[in-house]
């Protein structure tokens, strides 16, 4: 059985990259752009992985542990800075959200 | 496992640091009343870290299988690092219960936060670099935000959560491509074969794409759009906090990556990038501060524009460029902690009192801070006698060493062109009669901090040929 090549994985992953970069920069949800920014994170992750079985070295694979344990504190502070500006204005639509102006 | 047992001895500062926050926040459970405790136990803590990191400064080691460095540039960084969180919490202690965040959490997220900065400064591996980065920031998020019920501090707090962690997803992708174009993420390994690593598409494309990532970090031009509504939502003093040391640890990053791109002697492959973005961020700050009113937003398009002189150094590329930028930051650091410092007493409840008018007439109100927000106003706009000064001096100096002289000169311009809006403030607080009428609430914690930023202001500006010789010194490239 041959392995798919590694051109495939980071085809895949700068796509998946592409499509977060242009979802935070579109979405108006704060919620939506936030798991366009977890989409980001993963397609690095990917990468990683794609990267570690190619070289056969295990770096890599460590380093997507520390990724994923980083995104989940991440997450779970941003998911609380929503909810905190939630419970304020009642909206998460990023484009209400401009008190500040110059 | 650690090649010898000294290995710990030379981690000090970490070990202290990471132990003093879980001291703290023992004394957060234990404690009622914990708030006054913590606050002068932070700056103990800071104080005794950075003396215990200077101490080690002729000794630089790399540790732990080339994870982190400790002594010679780290120590330095740490200096500013630890000396600037210290002079911020005397700020913070009086102010916080004025903003609404009395909370002992508030002293332990500003301890972590400054321990990433820390690991940051040391990192020898792509993992250091990372793991601090995000220690940093995910505090820095939190900190925005500390006043959960204020509608400008969840917006601050949200506006810089998003950006923040876009530009982290920029730095990881980056640093999982040149893991996979180079095998490794230790740097020193990198930096070895940087020569032929440098021809490689896919490693320039992730140290493009890292370089674009700390560029936001470091609030340059075009990624500058998060920092005047975050410096103007949080609170005075994190905001002292995020523009100094969370800059200083952006910039202690590029300059680790970079050193190699310098030490090759080679053409510097990201010249007109950082050439670029710095003209950029110099204008753009300069001009637009012109018409702010806003103190807090004044400084923070002040700090872009601060961030596009720093970068004329990386852009320059060589040894005296790096010096010059390390003086720079420990200059800019102090000046902006002070002026963020006397903002901070000023201001009154509910964001009151930052605009220009209520400086007016400061001077018959209070002398003492008067006299000081013009000494920092100066030391910004780069008056001779000043740190600041000499900070753009020796960063303009190693750029036209480096046949960059039309950057300098845009650099001059914009600093004539800051001039102004530095100016005006120190106009309206002597030449001005008062129009609104407030009482300045008596502060001592927060003066001590304006005098000791103050203090190491004229210090730095005094002698400052002896610092850059003891900054030279350690750089090892």
């Amino acid at each position: 059985m041959t392995s798919i090549p590694l051109e495939y994985y980071l085809i895949l992953s700068a796509f998946m990259f592409s499509v977060g970069v242009t979802g935070v920069l579109i979405r108006r949800n704060a919620i939506v752009v936030f798991m366009c920014i977890e989409l980001m994170l993963n397609s690095a992750n990917l990468t990683l992985v794609a990267f570690s079985s190619f070289l056969g070295n295990p770096i890599g694979q460590v380093f997507v542990f520390f990724v994923m344990t980083v995104a989940a504190a991440e997450a779970a502070v941003g998911l609380a800075i929503i909810i905190a500006i939630f419970r304020n204005k009642l909206s998460v639509n990023i484009d209400e959200i401009n008190i500040f102006k110059w | 496992m650690p090649q010898s047992n000294t290995e710990y001895l030379q981690i000090l500062p970490f070990i202290l640091m990471g132990s003093g926050i879980v001291i703290s926040v023992i004394i957060e459970m234990f404690y009622k009343k914990s708030e006054p405790v913590l606050g002068w136990f932070s700056v103990l803590l800071f104080i005794t870290v950075g003396f215990v990191s200077l101490a080690s400064i002729n000794d630089s080691a790399v540790l732990f299988n080339n994870m982190i460095e400790v002594g010679g540039k780290p120590a330095i960084f740490n200096f500013i690092f630890t000396f600037g969180a210290a002079v911020m919490i005397l700020s913070s202690m009086n102010y916080i219960s004025k903003y609404g965040i009395y909370f002992g959490e508030f002293f332990i997220i500003v301890q972590s936060s400054v321990l990433g900065m820390m690991i940051m400064a040391g990192a020898k591996d792509l993992f250091m670099i990372f793991m601090g980065l995000e220690l940093m920031s995910i505090c820095f998020y939190v900190l925005a935000g500390l006043n959960r019920k204020k509608i400008q501090a969840n917006e601050a707090s949200m506006k810089y959560f998003l950006l923040g962690a876009f530009a982290t997803g920029f730095i990881v992708y980056g640093i999982a491509l040149m893991y996979g174009s180079s095998g490794t993420t230790s740097l020193p390994y990198i930096f070895e074969n940087f020569s032929s690593l440098i021809s490689n598409v896919l490693f320039v494309t992730g140290l493009g794409l890292f370089l674009i990532g700390f560029s936001f970090k470091i609030a340059a031009f075009p990624f500058h759009m998060w920092v005047p509504d975050v410096y103007q939502g949080s609170a005075t003093t994190i905001t002292g906090l995020m523009s100094t040391g969370g800059k200083t640890a952006a910039f202690s990053v590029l300059i680790i990556m970079l050193s190699a791109v310098f030490a090759n002697n080679a053409a510097n492959t990201f010249e007109p990038y950082f050439a670029g973005i710095s003209v950029l961020s110099m204008l753009f700050g300069s001009i637009v501060a012109i018409a702010q009113d806003n103190l807090k937003r004044m400084l923070a398009y002040s700090s872009i524009a601060h961030a596009g002189y720093m970068v004329i150094g990386l852009a320059a590329g060589n040894q005296d460029s790096v010096a010059g930028i390390i003086f720079y930051l420990a200059a800019y650091t102090f000046m902006n902690l002070g002026a963020f410092g006397v903002l901070s007493i000023i201001e009154g409840k509910d964001d009151t009192l930052l605009d220009i008018n209520s400086y007016a007439g400061l001077n018959s109100k209070s002398p003492i801070l008067a006299a000081f927000m013009a000494l920092f106003m100066f030391a910004l706009a780069g008056i001779p006698p000043m740190a600041g000064f000499f900070g753009k001096y020796y960063v303009f100096i190693a750029a036209i060493k480096s046949d960059l002289t039309w950057l300098a000169i845009i650099g001059v311009l914009s600093s004539v062109i800051s001039v102004y809006f530095y100016l005006r403030v120190v106009v309206y607080m002597y030449f001005k009669e008062s129009t609104v009428n407030f009482s300045i609430e008596k502060n001592n914690t927060g003066l001590l901090a304006v005098v000791i930023s103050g203090i190491l202001i004229l210090v730095f500006g005094i002698i400052p040929d002896t610092l850059l010789n003891v900054i030279i010194s350690v750089l090892n490239f």
